[in-house]
């Protein structure tokens, strides 16, 4: 199966986090920890409801990436734009916070 | 413009001490995310593709520069310095964080504002003309009925939890600028023939997965009995409509399932029973309510401004804005000014906090405090003097505002699509900058002349693409985004659906296809006054299909 | 199941019976439409309280000309989004003159009590751990209301007129 990272929005601000080392969440998808087996991904997707409960986030998911050296690229659009910001505009969201 | 008595402004206050409330619970954990959700929804607040979004309602696109000078405040404070125009005449911001959204409402509700059902399964923006009050062809002001409608839809207690969105449109003019015909309930005001004002309403039409045209429900309702016959609609509906599935939900599959005979049987043995009760309409509460509508001092002018017609010769660029972005008014010596939100190569629909604040100064300057937002996604001035109009032009041109292009190929409707919304499978706004910086060459736009294009990134249709005259729907196809193109659609009074015109294209390749559709168009026409749909309606898709795919 | 009752919590006297239970000759039961079509006629001459049960796929209007045999219509909610019961409750009051007890059962929540109540509904069936003196307080949070309904309340428009 493909690699996966769980993804979820911060609940006070809504901003895009993923899930990371020591169950934090970090707004930067290449500190996500990667899923390499569906009992992985499960292992993780329980991290997240417990991040539910704590009220850290909402509407935690998994999706698929490509590891390539310490980058992690997600494989779908969506997730890309998610990972970055809105492609028309390069000054807002991540990709323009990112060093 | 309408302004809040002590007991409009009550409720929105109170609304946002409910909501700070709600807001606090969810933050504590004493409400959970499927708890609290709907309670968001009904206060506009979705979750995104990157952030939080607020859709704030501007009813009938009407706003005060007061209020335009908030929504720029807002876009500063609590956004990242901007704010999209959308399809119903509403703002959305991007980027607000929960916790500041209970603050962002309240310095709403001190300039009459607010975000109340502007998402959930309840009544929305009830929209009109954007025209209204200033053009000639209208028989009154139609938002006089639109904030009838308003009150009367906000916190129904019966009609809250329908089984889909409700969206409501009232025009009066023949010429719709207001998409009625693709509406819940589309309203058109009319005369009888004694000549008393009255109302023809259409039920059932949208646009969505299922794009229907509204049918007429009944040619006349007079004044009095407005709110009885709506409430008619509404519980036949409310208690009919499918809640098995999300996707048939909405009225027009009912009244389409039903029959429009039906439909209208039920309808009229519900309103049979309720008329001539305490929702009639009371002629103080019109009268009250026509008063802030009344038209704004004037001035005796003459009829032309040679003033105007001066700088037109002398000015080029002025007299391509003239052009295309000024309509006439029905007062003499003044003039409808639009300012588009179509800049070439921009998102279109969006406006700066800068751009709002001077919009605002603008209109305290020119059209006496009062702006108008469009479905089409452009703002106006429409009481402008006709001997202000040069001095306006530019002042919007140094703010990007001045693109000269209302009604031609760039004036593009898009959805935020893929760069913004969870719900889509493809981007939208790239596709429209790289349409409006293909034909950028003013005089081809002419020579092109009225070609609406409206593009959708997923088949909600929130870019109205199935009444466009050239629709682009988003489609995923294995994973990457593909464009299907719809033609001869149309959102004015002679309302059509647009028809799929063969296979989808590529995100590479879309622009390209649309370059086609103008080229075939430009070698059949009938003349250079027959605009595209026409052309199209004259000439059938098989030209179009044959210039995109080949003859097979 | 906790119980609102005239704006604090009640004790429920009512016992909903399922189809395939008996009806005891006394006690106030409620009992759903079904038993009530195939069972009217011994039903019609039991001497003790009787309530029905409506689903959100039934309409009052099936038992109009019954109304006068039920001192309670319970409406289902079955899930928060379902609006149905919304009409039937106002239909009830304000189409088929119903005076007895009308209670919303099933997804019912905070935030919606305040509708219910404006459409006629005077009881809430409501989950046990629900704080009920800040579900009582839910139902005034908004105090001006425009369009009229079921209830009492005067409208803004007659706030106007009186003004």
């Amino acid at each position: 199966m493909a690699h996966q990272v769980i993804t979820a929005n911060r609940l006070v601000d809504g901003d895009v986090v993923y899930l990371s080392a020591n169950n934090e969440w970090s707004e930067w998808i290449d500190e996500a920890v990667v899923a390499q087996s569906d009992d992985d991904t499960a292992a993780l997707m329980t991290v997240a409801e417990q991040a539910i409960e704590d009220l850290k986030i909402v509407g935690p998911y998994e999706f698929d990436v490509e590891c390539s050296g310490k980058e992690i690229k997600p494989i779908s659009m969506r997730e890309i734009i998610r990972a970055a910001g809105p492609s028309i505009r390069r000054d807002l969201g991540k990709q323009a916070t990112k060093g | 413009m309408y302004a809040y008595d002590s007991f409009d402004q009550k409720l929105v206050d109170e609304r946002v001490e409910q909501y700070r409330d709600q807001v606090a619970r969810r933050l504590s954990g004493e409400l959970t995310e499927e708890q609290f959700r709907p309670l968001r929804l009904m206060n506009g607040l979705y979750l995104q593709l990157h952030a939080y979004m607020l859709r704030v309602s501007i009813p009938y696109g009407t706003l005060s520069s007061t209020q335009m000078r908030k929504l720029a405040h807002i876009a500063k404070v609590y956004d990242k310095g901007y704010g999209h125009f959308t399809t119903r005449q509403n703002i959305q911001y991007n980027w607000p964080k929960l916790e500041e959204t209970p603050d962002l409402l309240a310095e709403l509700a001190e300039v009459e504002m607010h975000a109340i059902q502007t998402s959930g399964n309840s009544f929305r923006n009830t929209t009109s003309d954007q025209y209204a009050g200033a053009a000639a062809d209208e028989l009154d002001d139609p938002r006089i009925y639109c904030e009838i409608i308003r009150q009367w839809s906000t916190l129904h207690p019966e009609f809250s939890f329908l089984p889909r969105k409700f969206k409501i449109a009232v025009t009066a003019s023949e010429t719709d600028r207001a998409a009625i015909k693709v509406h819940d309930i589309g309203i058109q005001m009319v005369r009888d023939d004694d000549g008393t004002m009255g109302f023809h309403i259409m039920v059932g039409g949208g646009l969505g997965r299922s794009p229907f045209i509204g049918r007429t429900i009944r040619n006349f309702v007079d004044e009095k009995h407005l709110l009885s016959y709506l409430e008619a609609i509404l519980r036949v509906y409310n208690q009919l409509g499918r809640r098995d599935n999300i996707y048939k939900a909405r009225i027009k599959i009912l009244v389409h399932e039903r029959g429009i005979e039906e439909f209208t049987r039920l309808v009229e043995e519900e309103w049979a029973q309720i008329k001539n009760s305490a929702l009639d309409l009371p002629p103080e509460e019109v009268a009250r309510i026509r008063a802030h509508f009344a038209p704004p001092p004037y001035e005796t002018l003459a009829t032309v401004s040679s003033a105007l017609e001066a700088k037109r010769f002398e000015d080029k660029g002025f007299a391509a804005w003239v052009r295309t972005n000024v309509k006439p008014h029905k007062q003499p010596g003044y003039a409808i000014a639009d300012i588009s939100l179509k800049p070439i190569g921009k998102p279109p629909g969006d406006a700066t906090d800068d751009q709002m604040d001077l919009v605002a100064d603008l209109a305290d300057q020119y059209s006496f405090g009062e702006i108008r937002v469009t479905h089409e996604q452009n703002l106006a001035l429409v009481d402008v003097k006709q001997d202000d109009l040069y001095v306006l032009w530019e002042a919007l041109k140094d703010a990007e505002l001045a693109t000269p292009n209302l009604g031609l190929i760039s004036d593009i409707i898009a959805c935020p699509g893929l760069d913004y919304c969870n719900l889509a499978n493809a981007r939208s706004i790239p596709i429209s900058e790289q349409i409006s910086k293909r034909f950028e060459d003013l005089d081809k736009q002419h020579n092109i002349g009225d070609l609406k294009i409206k593009i959708s990134g997923c088949i909600n249709a929130c870019g109205h693409h199935h009444v466009g005259h050239i629709g682009i729907l988003g489609v995923d196809r294995k994973g990457e985004e593909y464009y299907q193109i719809t033609l001869g659609g149309s959102a004015d009074e002679n309302a059509s659906v647009g028809k799929i015109v063969g296979p989808s294209f590529s995100y590479d390749e879309v622009v390209n296809a649309v370059d086609t559709l103008v080229a075939t168009y430009l070698e059949l026409r009938d003349g250079e006054n027959e605009p595209f749909l026409a052309a199209y309606r004259r000439l059938g898709e098989t030209p179009f299909k044959e210039a995109l795919y080949g003859t097979n | 199941m906790a119980l609102i009752k005239n704006g604090q919590s009640a004790d429920n006297v009512w016992r909903t019976l399922a189809d395939k239970e008996s009806v005891p000759s006394d006690g106030p039961v409620i009992i759903s439409l079904k038993r009530w079509t195939e069972e009217k006629p011994w039903l019609k001459g039991r001497n003790a309280p009787l309530g029905i049960f409506l689903q959100a796929d039934q309409p009052p209007a099936i038992i109009e000309d019954d109304l006068d045999r039920f001192e309670i219509v319970a409406l289902e909610f079955p899930t928060f989004r379902d609006g149905r019961a919304y009409s039937y409750a106002r239909l009830l009051r304000e189409r088929f003159g119903y005076k007895g007890e009308i209670r919303a059962v099933g997804d019912v929540l905070r935030d919606q009590l305040s509708f219910m109540q404006r459409c006629g509904i005077d009881s809430f069936e409501v989950a046990d751990d629900a704080p009920i003196d800040q579900w009582v307080k839910a139902i005034d949070e908004i105090s001006v209301v425009y369009q009229p309904a079921t209830d009492a309340r005067q409208t803004a428009l007659e706030k106007r007129r009186s003004a």
